[in-house]
């Protein structure tokens, strides 16, 4: 009798002691990442069955979050530009910008929070990178965004605001964010897989931070409160994609700021996942 | 990737597996927190309860080798397995695996009941690093043994319990791996019901160069395996030749096996 059965064809070698020392478990991690970036296809695939298995079924797909997104734009538009006496034709342009990326930024943290925990039944039944898990997370959120920026392109055409050639210089921004957010991933994921209550917690603190962000309302408006601006991680984060998008000047200062919190942010995480790594399995 | 083409080998030394039992207030920050500060933390870490899965394991295998893994239910035979996969990793010890793995550990393996079929298989293809071309043999294979063909494109919730078994049986046996971990749950119920089934299992079996498998059914032991080891909560009670093994085990002399059953030529 013979069968189809298909070959696997890079053999493998495994070599796990217990104590290592902090280089052996720095290069467990950084091999963990290296063949996680390898499967890139499965991270894409993955993320975007999250998307597909969210949607099946309805009409429009993907596209209600595109919907949902502009309606709420919408109304917090006509509500906030008469709160704040501020000119629709201004202020819309500033919030769809400012609600998409916010959406963006506040889906990776709190779904950061389950990286691991969501693949619990992978996790106990394959050895995978765990980078995967994180990349999944990100590509997912990745593909949001590009769903909500139809929101983006449709209110500046509507109004017949073009954003400049200096919308270009989010890019930079954009690349510090993706790999805030992998980094991020794979921190929280960990943190969360050990600690049960980590992810109320963390989206508590996201309200909170949306609320003093200037999401809705524009970091101007602070006056001389502005010094409250200079804590928030968030804000600076913001900034740097933001601004260039929206044609305002962008000090030194806050990019240093973005620099400085993404670099505490990669230093931390990589720290907690060379510990945690070898641990995961044990906390699901 | 190295590749260690012929020589596949597994080590296991001195390894131990514990897993902490996270009830209750170990499992919440706030309260971990809280106990650090009134200075509880450093009592609750030595009074860790933790669970000794396995003890002590020491064994090697190279080609050829077949080894089943008997014991009662929660004697570490899982574990020991899920260790071999790398999927936990020893809290002491040293274990090193060389050669291809594919783990059978359960019938799910990531399988998503809301996903279609082809895309069940997709995944599983990319689980195990293959290109999209050898993805789609991986399609057609699995879909001709499970008899999937109209419904390959409808989500496995709607599957009957049939087709589902063999839809997992199909993907578990697809891919052909040099170390093959198999654990009891691919010989029990309807999966070796039909005789093509049992031939594809078997093929996948002789394919592999070494085999762990651990069970309760001691004909399969028999005729499988060439090596067994009893494990006794989360220790190695006994390691040797299947028949002797398996007499200390049930504590009485074997009988001869039945003429169906002959050995499979390894």
């Amino acid at each position: 009798m013979t069968t189809t059965s298909i070959p696997v064809e890079s053999a493998t070698l495994l070599d796990l002691h217990a104590d290592m020392s902090f280089s052996a478990r720095q290069a467990l991690a950084i091999s963990d990442v290296a063949k996680g970036s390898r499967l890139w296809r499965l991270a894409w695939t993955l993320g975007w069955l999250d998307i597909k298995l969210r949607y099946r079924g309805s009409m429009l797909g993907p596209f209600w979050l595109t919907l949902s997104t502009g309606i709420m734009v919408g109304a917090l538009g006509l509500l906030y530009a008469s709160l704040f006496h501020m000119d629709l034709h201004e202020y819309l342009p500033f919030l769809s910008l400012s609600m998409v990326l916010w959406g963006f930024l506040s889906a990776v943290v709190s779904e950061a929070c389950t990286t691991f925990t969501e693949a619990e039944g992978v996790i106990r039944s394959v050895r995978m990178p765990f980078f995967v898990y994180a990349a999944r997370v990100v590509i997912r959120n990745l593909l949001v965004l590009a769903h909500n920026i139809v929101v983006i392109v449709v209110v500046f055409v509507l109004l017949s605001v073009a954003p400049g050639w200096d919308a270009f210089l989010a890019a930079p921004g954009l690349l510090l964010w993706l790999l805030d957010a992998l980094a991020l991933s794979l921190l929280l994921g960990s943190f969360c897989a050990r600690f049960r209550d980590i992810q109320p917690i963390v989206n508590s603190l996201m309200q909170i931070a949306f609320f003093m962000t200037p999401v809705i309302w524009k970091p101007e408006q602070a006056g001389h409160r502005f010094f409250l601006l200079q804590p928030n991680p968030f804000f600076d984060l913001l900034q740097v994609v933001r601004a260039p998008m929206l044609g305002t000047p962008l000090d030194g200062m806050t990019w240093l700021g973005a620099l400085l919190y993404s670099l505490a942010l990669w230093v931390i995480a990589w720290l907690f996942f060379i510990r945690a790594r070898g641990r995961v399995a044990f906390w699901l | 990737m190295t590749s260690f083409p012929g020589k596949p080998s597994i080590s296991v030394e001195g390894v131990s597996v514990s897993f902490p039992l996270y009830h209750g207030n170990a499992r919440s920050l706030k309260k971990m927190v809280v106990a650090a500060a009134s200075g509880r933390l450093g009592q609750d870490r030595n009074q860790r309860v933790v669970v000794e899965a396995l003890r002590d394991i020491s064994f090697s295998l190279r080609g050829g080798d077949r080894l089943g893994l008997i014991g009662s239910n929660g004697a570490g035979k899982t574990t020991l397995l899920r260790t071999l996969a790398g999927i936990y990793e020893p809290v002491t010890g040293h274990v090193r695996v060389e050669g291809s793995v594919n783990a059978l550990l359960d019938s799910g393996l990531g399988m998503n009941v809301e996903l279609t079929g082809r895309e069940n298989i997709m995944l599983r293809g990319l689980y195990n690093g293959m290109p999209p071309e050898t993805i789609a043999q991986l399609e057609d294979d699995v879909t001709s043994f499970a008899g999937l063909s109209d419904f390959i494109n409808l989500p496995v919730r709607i599957y009957s319990s049939g087709m589902v078994v063999r839809l997992g049986f199909a993907l578990a046996t697809a891919i052909r791996p040099q170390i093959l971990l198999m654990d009891e749950w691919i010989l029990a119920g309807d999966a070796a019901f039909l005789e093509r089934a049992k031939h594809r299992l078997e093929a996948v079996v002789r394919g592999a160069d070494i085999l762990v498998l651990s069970t309760h059914d001691q004909a399969i032991v028999r005729t499988w395996c060439n090596r067994v080891l009893w494990l006794d909560q989360g220790r190695i009670r006994a390691d040797g030749p299947p028949d002797e093994v398996l007499e200390q085990y049930l504590g009485h002399k074997l009988d001869p096996l039945p003429v169906e059953a002959e050995p499979m030529a390894v």
